[in-house]
């Protein structure tokens, strides 16, 4: 669907908007760095980028665009798994370089390049003559054309060289390429840029002090990915720009893969288009689910059977059966009314969508500076907990409440702001008497502030009065009135304003901040099949195989599989049966006892008076369906061959490993 | 201090040598008397050895090309194959006797590198000098075929021509040796610059514009910090010229005169131990440095590379590298103890554990089978784990990051081992 594609669109504006920030500050230094060359050092960038090693290559990929967009043409990725010795490293670089070359100034020396990638000397000489050949090219020989297409990058443009994975490069590798490049800087200048997933530490783990001391290097730290996610969800699931909406359980899932597993953005997103597609895929009415222009065209085009969908829907039957008889009648059995009626639930869900956005943020403001996070401190849990439930209910929000209604105010004045901030900047038109509300607690507070320190003056007095007193009991008795009185005075002025504040805002949250289960055909939007997800997300491949030998049932369909309780029926395929036994077998299995067993268990059914006849001799067919059986289950993984002792074999897995 | 003397070359040129290698006079001085006349046929190979920057390979280049003796000079690190090698050494061949066109040359093996090279001998004006063939880093030859190194070490014998061979290293010859027996070449040891020494060619190249005394002092006070601990030449001069400016700072301020040493003395040294800590150990880097000075502010701000030592992981991740960690230190007979009787005396567990962890830190981490590793995950993690392809893929990505290692890739299918690679200090961050 066309949403999918817009949404991979914002993703990578986003994404590369975000590389673009961290590394515009690298882009400068670069040009600093060719200008430092008198100590034979080489520059290198160490960039450190955390370990969700899935997201690098798009940030690699990324990187190197916007470098040869802006600084050289001349850049190379390296990555560790093509690089065993120096030999294929050389040969890899120059491969990269010779091509970047031909996409730069497009067809003149194709036969150049041809010859070259035959039967090249791989080494830094030739490296070097061919880069003063390019280099002198393109300032002597057209000098015009080449304004055009490379003025943004200088005279003698540094060659780039990075390496994806720093961590898997062998050391010697690295070293000898470091040495050798370094002795030839004046005339090749080469930039490095080190990938680093771990710590940076690893630069003196993987280079010798006569080595490290050839570079020049500069770090750089990447935003975190756990930022990196909150900003995605921000802009993806936090507005009401797309139509297509997570439930709460969904999202739970996706976010604890992402700080379980792999902390990996690129995993995350894949997992939000699986989304998408499962929804649209399984759910017949996801047609509705588009945006707020087109739903009246989409209505009115729908079916009888698409009519009869809707009125399947339990949040639909539930809207019914709340309204008076003669229009249940109506939507049961008029199609044009229900479709009518549809678009306008689709409409209220879709301005529900907006203020709960707006209200979320803000309810997300007073929450995130609140000691402790009884509701977390990033949006995107709050934003679980508004899904899940009606958040109004739990624990964790009367303590919000709690601590709220003991902020200071200076706190709650520059919170009100941000608030108000917020409502503004958000579209809805709706929200004006709330902003209109919202100023006047703030403009109440100045007020306040003003008596406040009238206020001051007379306690200040009263102190005064205070003092003069010399009798005890006089003391302790004024003592006690001007606590009294400070008390009741306080909750008279500010401290029944923040009360007021605090229940406004929480009048707000009951209203906006309804679970989206409760509107009437959040089916079409949200997608919710947590289960479904978890599956193809978080396969269990052990559990699977488990599943499968232990309870054919699952897979193959067959009543007459099913077998209760924990007996071995015989009519499972073999694998199965061997499967069983073996599970109650130790460490090393005997083939003999395990032949006899499943002898007995086959024969159990088959004939059962005959196997007195027989005990000792097994069957030839039974006997090579078990060693049949037997190496299915070596193929598998379960059992191998094992040398301490004959006619044995070791079991490999136990239990959930 | 020997003159150099020798009949065969002009005195000019002797005693300009003689300025560019400052206290290499006897050194240079044997190699002249081995050389001999252009002419004369000289000894088949001669291996130089010395610690880092000992001028090996400065000495040699500046004899050859001061004296204008047609020779090569080869980089082993660079041309990392034989055959690279060989090429190389031809085309430099060709280069060297002047001829302007050069042509590709093939050469795959000795034997063909011999005839090669009779040939570009032969073609050349070189028969009545001696060439010489300057092998820098020479210990990467050993790792070359096998008939390489004894090949290059008698190439005099085998070609027939008048050719000497050069092989630099930092190693003794002793381990160059091949099993098989070679030819014996002339060993000559370069020995370390004394301090005497460095303070002598360290204040040879000050910069023009202030007086040699000046920077004298200045060298003088830098080998006072950083004797200690570096005696690279090449580095010592690398953070000479780094801290330089901020040294002449007050003179160029007016605040002291050249003079003045105490003073300059009490404003750099500060300056020079903030860098020992941090330029030295390449903590920061030298342009970080160089602006730092300009803004005169404190270093403080700018972390260093260890400063970032902090790992964002996963957190089943963590919980594998503990588990690993675990597995790697801890012997497999006390995980009954630890790991089953989970409920009760969990204080007193942790206790002994650490008490027994010291002495198998002495030995190293252990490798673990892969069962082992899940059953301690499943333990130590609160709540249930279910065995999901995530969760293995997390170990390889592990094992990519070089924070668990694998133990005897012979077969992946049966029983991969690991082995924890991090040390206690990151598994307490971890764990916190």
């Amino acid at each position: 669907q066309q949403i999918q594609e817009d949404m991979n669109k914002q993703l990578l504006d986003s994404l590369v908007s975000f590389l673009s920030r961290s590394h515009s500050d690298f882009r400068e230094k670069t040009t600093e760095w060719t200008c430092e060359m008198k100590f034979r050092e080489i520059p290198t960038a160490a960039l450190v980028l955390g370990v969700n090693v899935t997201d690098h290559a798009l940030t690699f990929r990324g990187l190197s665009d916007v470098l040869q967009d802006n600084i050289t043409p001349y850049v190379a990725l390296l990555e560790a798994k093509d690089c065993p010795g120096i030999k294929n490293l050389m040969q890899k670089l120059m491969g990269q370089l010779m091509s970047c070359d031909v996409d730069v100034d497009s067809l003149e020396d194709e036969d150049g390049v041809q010859v070259s990638q035959n039967r090249i000397r791989c080494s830094m000489a030739s490296l070097i003559s061919w880069y003063e050949s390019v280099t002198k090219k393109t300032d002597s020989e057209t000098p015009s054309k080449k304004r055009n297409s490379s003025s943004r990058h200088w005279q003698s443009p540094p060659v780039v060289v990075i390496f994806k994975d720093m961590e898997s490069f062998t050391t010697k590798v690295l070293q000898d390429f470091i040495v050798i490049s370094s002795q030839h800087i004046h005339e090749l200048p080469l930039v490095l840029i080190f990938g680093i997933a771990t710590s940076p530490m690893i630069i003196h783990r993987l280079l010798p002090h006569s080595v490290s001391s050839l570079l020049c290097i500069e770090l750089f730290q990447s935003l975190s990915c756990k930022e990196h996610l909150s900003t995605i969800i921000d802009k993806l699931l936090l507005t009401s720009q797309f139509p297509f909406k997570l439930g709460g359980k969904v999202l739970q899932v996706l976010i604890n893969i992402f700080l379980y597993h792999d902390f990996s953005v690129q995993n995350f997103v894949k997992g939000f288009q699986l989304c998408i597609v499962e929804h649209f895929y399984s759910q017949p009415l996801s047609v509705l689910c588009c945006h707020l222009a087109d739903i009246k065209k989409r209505a009115y085009s729908l079916s009888h059977d698409q009519c009869e969908n809707i009125r399947r829907l339990p949040s639909f039957r539930r809207y019914v059966e709340k309204q008076e008889s003669g229009k249940q009648i109506e939507l049961l059995t008029n199609d044009s009314f229900l479709k009518e009626e549809t678009e306008k639930l689709l409409e209220d869900i879709h301005v529900y969508h907006e203020n709960y956005v707006s209200i979320l943020r803000c309810l997300h403001v007073f929450t995130s500076s609140l000691p402790k996070y009884p509701l977390g401190k990033q949006i995107r849990e709050l934003h679980c907990a508004c899904l899940e439930n009606r958040v109004w209910e739990t624990e964790e929000y009367e303590s919000c409440l709690q601590l709220a209604r003991m902020l200071n105010k200076t706190d709650l004045v520059t919170m009100l702001q941000q608030c108000v901030e917020i409502l503004m900047s958000s579209s809805g038109k709706k929200f004006d008497k709330t902003v209109g509300k919202l100023k006047g607690f703030l403009t109440q507070f100045q007020d306040l502030e003003a008596e406040a320190s009238q206020e001051r003056d007379v306690s200040i007095s009263s102190q005064k009065e205070l003092q003069r007193k010399t009798d005890l009991y006089h003391l302790q008795k004024t003592l006690l009135e001007l606590k009294e009185s400070r008390r009741s005075k306080k909750l008279t002025k500010f401290e029944m304003l923040r009360f007021e504040v605090v229940d406004y805002i929480d009048r707000l949250v009951r209203k906006y901040l309804v679970p989206a289960d409760d509107r009437t055909l959040h089916e079409i939007v949200y997608f919710n099949a947590a289960a479904v997800l978890r599956g193809h997300l978080n396969a269990a491949p052990r559990t699977a195989l488990h599943t499968a030998l232990n309870n054919p049932h699952w897979y193959l369909r067959n009543q007459a599989l099913k077998c209760d309780g924990g007996g071995i029926s015989n009519k499972a395929p073999d694998i199965c049966i061997v499967y069983k036994l073996h599970l109650e077998c130790g460490r090393l299995i005997n083939l003999v006892d395990w032949l006899e067993a499943f002898s007995t268990v086959v024969m159990a059914a088959e004939e059962p008076n005959a196997d007195a006849a027989s005990s000792d001799h097994v069957d030839d067919i039974i006997h090579a369906r078990f060693i049949r059986a037997v190496s299915e289950l070596e193929l598998l993984g379960f059992i191998k061959p094992s040398k301490q002792k004959t006619d044995h074999v070791a079991r490999l897995t136990w239990g959930g490993c | 201090m020997p003159n150099l003397r020798h009949p065969a070359y002009p005195a000019a040129d002797l005693l300009r040598l003689e300025s560019l290698v400052p206290c290499r006079e006897s050194q240079v001085s044997t190699l002249l008397s081995i050389f001999g006349e252009r002419q004369q046929f000289s000894f088949p190979s001669i291996f130089i050895y010395g610690h880092t920057s000992s001028g090996k390979t400065y000495v040699l280049q500046t004899l050859l090309t001061t004296l204008q003796l047609p020779h090569v000079f080869v980089n082993c690190v660079e041309y990392f194959t034989s055959r690279l090698l060989l090429e190389e050494i031809l085309l430099q061949l060709q280069s060297c006797s002047g001829a302007e066109q050069t042509s590709p040359v093939h050469c795959d093996t000795l034997n063909d590198f011999v005839r090669l090279f009779k040939q570009a001998v032969a073609s050349q004006e070189l028969q009545d000098q001696t060439l010489y063939i300057v092998l820098d880093r020479a210990e990467q030859l050993r790792e070359m075929e096998a008939n390489i190194l004894p090949g290059f070490l008698r190439l005099q014998e085998l070609t027939d021509r008048n050719v000497t061979v050069v092989l630099l290293s930092e190693i003794v010859w002793e381990l160059f040796r091949p099993n098989i027996g070679c030819f014996e070449p002339f060993t000559m040891y370069f020995p370390d610059y004394s301090i005497g020494h460095l303070q002598k060619i360290l204040s040879k190249n000050h910069p023009p514009e202030c007086s040699a005394d000046f920077y004298a002092a200045y060298i003088n006070i830098l080998l006072g910090v950083f004797y200690m601990v570096c005696r690279d030449l090449k580095e010592l001069r690398h953070l000479a010229a780094l801290n330089f400016a901020k040294y002449c700072e007050p003179v160029v301020k007016g605040e002291a005169n050249e003079r003045d040493t105490r003073k300059l003395w009490k404003n750099i040294e500060p300056h020079l131990k903030k860098a020992m800590q941090t330029v030295y150990l390449r903590e920061i880097s030298s342009s970080q440095w160089e602006r730092l000075q300009q803004d005169g502010g404190e270093p403080g701000q700018l972390k260093g590379l260890s400063a970032h030592s902090h790992v964002e992981l996963p957190y089943y991740s963590k919980f594998l590298l503990i588990a690993a960690y675990l597995a790697s230190y801890n012997p497999v007979r006390t995980d009954k103890r630890f790991f089953l009787k989970h409920h009760g005396k969990i204080r007193k567990t942790n206790f002994m554990k650490k008490h027994e962890k010291t002495s198998n830190h002495l030995l190293g981490p252990k490798p673990f089978p892969l069962d082992r590793l899940l059953a301690i995950l499943y333990s130590i993690v609160d709540n249930r784990v279910a065995p999901t392809a995530n969760i293995f893929s997390q170990i390889t990505s592990l094992v990519t990051l070089q924070l668990l290692s694998m133990v005897g890739q012979n077969d992946q299918l049966d029983g991969p081992r690991y082995k924890c690679a991090v040390s206690l200090d990151f598994i307490r961050a971890i764990a916190r």
